[in-house]
């Protein structure tokens, strides 16, 4: 399994030289060069915005917005210098509808507590699938609690595709938001978002697009997809944790009514009144995450320099080979298979439960993801209590995959 | 990697592949469900105890091969014995699982001995308690369900 790989380029960047970015990638665990394939969970973080967040907090941590300071303006000029970074990578139309947020669960709480507390009612219909991550399930499922709504999920077939037949015939004038995963974290599947957006815009409904796992791997273009609301998180583009977007349409967000109250999200306070700051910051209240928001930026510059559709394109091919390389492994099943796909390779053993195998992948210095990853619902449709799932970014290896083959073959060993 | 050996035993692995009374006891006195929410493993123990003894003791459920080789071992352990002594066989396997190097009375653990691999891997120790902790409430008649989270 030791077979030499040509070298790798992403654009015209040998993954050699990118590997050099991420100073996390070059140590050893349990004695074994670290084979980091738990990407979907998190990613690594380049020297740049490691240097970012610790610049920010030696040389001009302050607070934004209301200094009239020096510090005060730099790190002002940075923070929003970021959200316009953020508003340039998914291609929206201004920086006001670009909201920082703690990460993707919150821009979905935010969604369905703003948005469709307003908006749902008794008979209407909340549509999502048996894809969602527990994040693109709970939110909604609260809201319908509370405001008499019915929630809806899009099926999907053996091959872990929605079933967008059943999404055509779920969808009425009852509909009034339409929540979907852009790529899936557990199955790797990309859905046709752009077309579902027309499909629900047809019956007049709002579309918000979980973007947690597409972000980092693909090309996102907010109003070509033309959907209305679109979360991701920093830490999973290579940005720090705790800070991430949501994007809306400004016409939908000047509508809705602020998430939390606080600082920095109002004009003016008195006892009997309170009017609300302009868009974004009527939904950022109190002091953000600056260091975090500065990273993210920064991050952002990263991707952008490497090229989403390099990026993309050299992680398919990672992906194929992992996906032909376990396929010929007896008594193993690869859970998704999607024609179109991204991210992650998720599988089970007939003779190891997952966790066994993510125990005995980590003697071997290879990292993955075990679990039901936060997807319980996809679990029992496919009847499994868990998988193994492998996920890469761009500066993995064929090599990265060929050490999770000859660790998927120690667990063979073990466990017959 | 001396460790992993350690840990997948051959004892173990064979529990695994071939559990001990994985069946539904009916009819039965006790039932309890203990689960992990965060890994998703799911043990059912049922018991059927006449005059404080444990006449039979069964369980359903799925999980890892720790949990499900320690639930075995688990039944095979507590068959027969009396309710009285169970807190006993418990207090041990705990402190075997979470207080390495402490002494241990072997003749009481007998093959749960073999479950003390898992001390060199903090993450797993949760997998190997389940169906212990499950136990213990059961025989405690605690009415909520078992999490080890």
């Amino acid at each position: 399994m030791s077979q030499q790989h040509i070298k790798e380029y992403v654009g015209d960047k040998s993954v050699e030289e990118i590997r050099k970015d991420f100073p996390i990638l070059s140590q050893k665990v349990n004695g074994k060069p670290l084979v980091y394939l738990d990407n979907g969970a998190t990613t690594q973080k380049p020297l740049t915005v490691i240097n970012a967040i610790s610049d920010y907090y030696k040389e001009y941590n302050s607070n934004i917005h209301r200094g009239v300071h020096a510090l005060s303006q730099f790190a002002t000029d940075k923070y929003e210098e970021s959200r316009g970074k953020v508003r340039a990578f998914i291609n929206a139309g201004a920086e006001e509808e670009i909201i920082f947020v703690r990460g993707t669960t919150e821009a979905i709480n935010l969604v369905a507590e703003s948005y469709g507390r307003s908006n749902l009612s008794s008979g209407d219909d909340v549509i999502i699938s048996t894809m969602e991550h527990h994040s693109n399930i709970v939110p909604w499922q609260m809201i319908c609690d509370n405001t008499g709504a019915t929630l809806k999920v899009i099926p999907i077939d053996d091959n872990g595709v929605l079933m967008l037949d059943e999404y055509e015939r779920m969808l009425s004038s009852n509909t009034k938001i339409v929540s979907i995963v852009h790529q899936s974290n557990t199955l790797g599947t990309i859905n046709p978002v752009k077309m579902m957006t027309e499909m629900a815009h047809d019956k007049g409904a709002v579309v918000l697009v979980d973007g947690a796992q597409s972000a980092p791997h693909l090309a996102v273009d907010v109003q070509e997809i033309g959907c209305d609301f679109f979360a991701f998180s920093g830490h999973k583009v290579c940005g720090p944790t705790g800070v991430g977007i949501l994007y809306g349409k400004k016409d939908i967000l000047e509508n809705m009514k602020p998430y939390q109250g606080g600082g920095d999200m109002i004009r003016s306070v008195s006892f009997e009144h309170t009017s609300y700051n302009d868009l974004p910051y009527k939904f950022e209240a109190g002091t953000p995450n600056i260091a975090g928001g500065i990273g993210l930026g920064v991050a952002l510059d990263y991707l952008v320099s490497l090229g989403m559709s390099n990026i993309a394109a050299y992680e398919k091919e990672l992906l194929l080979y992992a996906r032909q390389q376990l396929t010929g492994m007896s008594g193993l099943r690869i859970i998704g298979n999607a024609e179109q796909f991204g991210g992650v390779v998720s599988f089970v053993m007939e003779s190891a439960h997952p966790h066994d195998i993510g125990t005995i992948l980590d003697t071997e210095g290879v990292a993955i993801r075990t679990g039901h990853h936060c997807t319980q619902p996809l679990m029992d449709r496919f009847d499994i209590p868990a998988t193994a799932r492998a996920s890469v970014s761009f500066y993995n290896t064929k090599s990265d995959i060929d050490a999770l083959i000859v660790a998927v073959d120690r667990v063979s060993e073990l466990f017959g | 990697m001396s460790g992993l050996n350690d840990l997948y035993q051959e004892i173990l692995l064979e529990h695994n592949s071939k559990p001990r009374n994985f069946r539904v006891v009916e009819p039965h006195t006790h039932y309890k469900e203990g689960f992990n929410p965060l890994c998703g493993d799911r043990i059912l123990l049922y018991m059927d105890v006449k005059d404080d003894v444990v006449v039979d003791i069964g369980f359903q459920g799925s999980g890892c091969a720790i949990s499900r080789a320690s639930t075995s071992m688990l039944t095979e352990t507590i068959m027969g014995q009396k309710i009285e002594d169970i807190n006993q066989v418990f207090e041990e396997v705990h402190k075997m699982l979470t207080e390495p190097g402490a002494e241990l009375d072997v003749n009481l653990l007998g093959d749960l001995e073999m479950l003390s691999g898992v001390t060199d891997f903090p993450v797993r120790i949760k997998c190997a308690m389940l169906s212990w902790h499950t136990l213990k409430s059961l025989i405690d008649n605690s009415s909520e369900p078992v999490s080890t989270e």
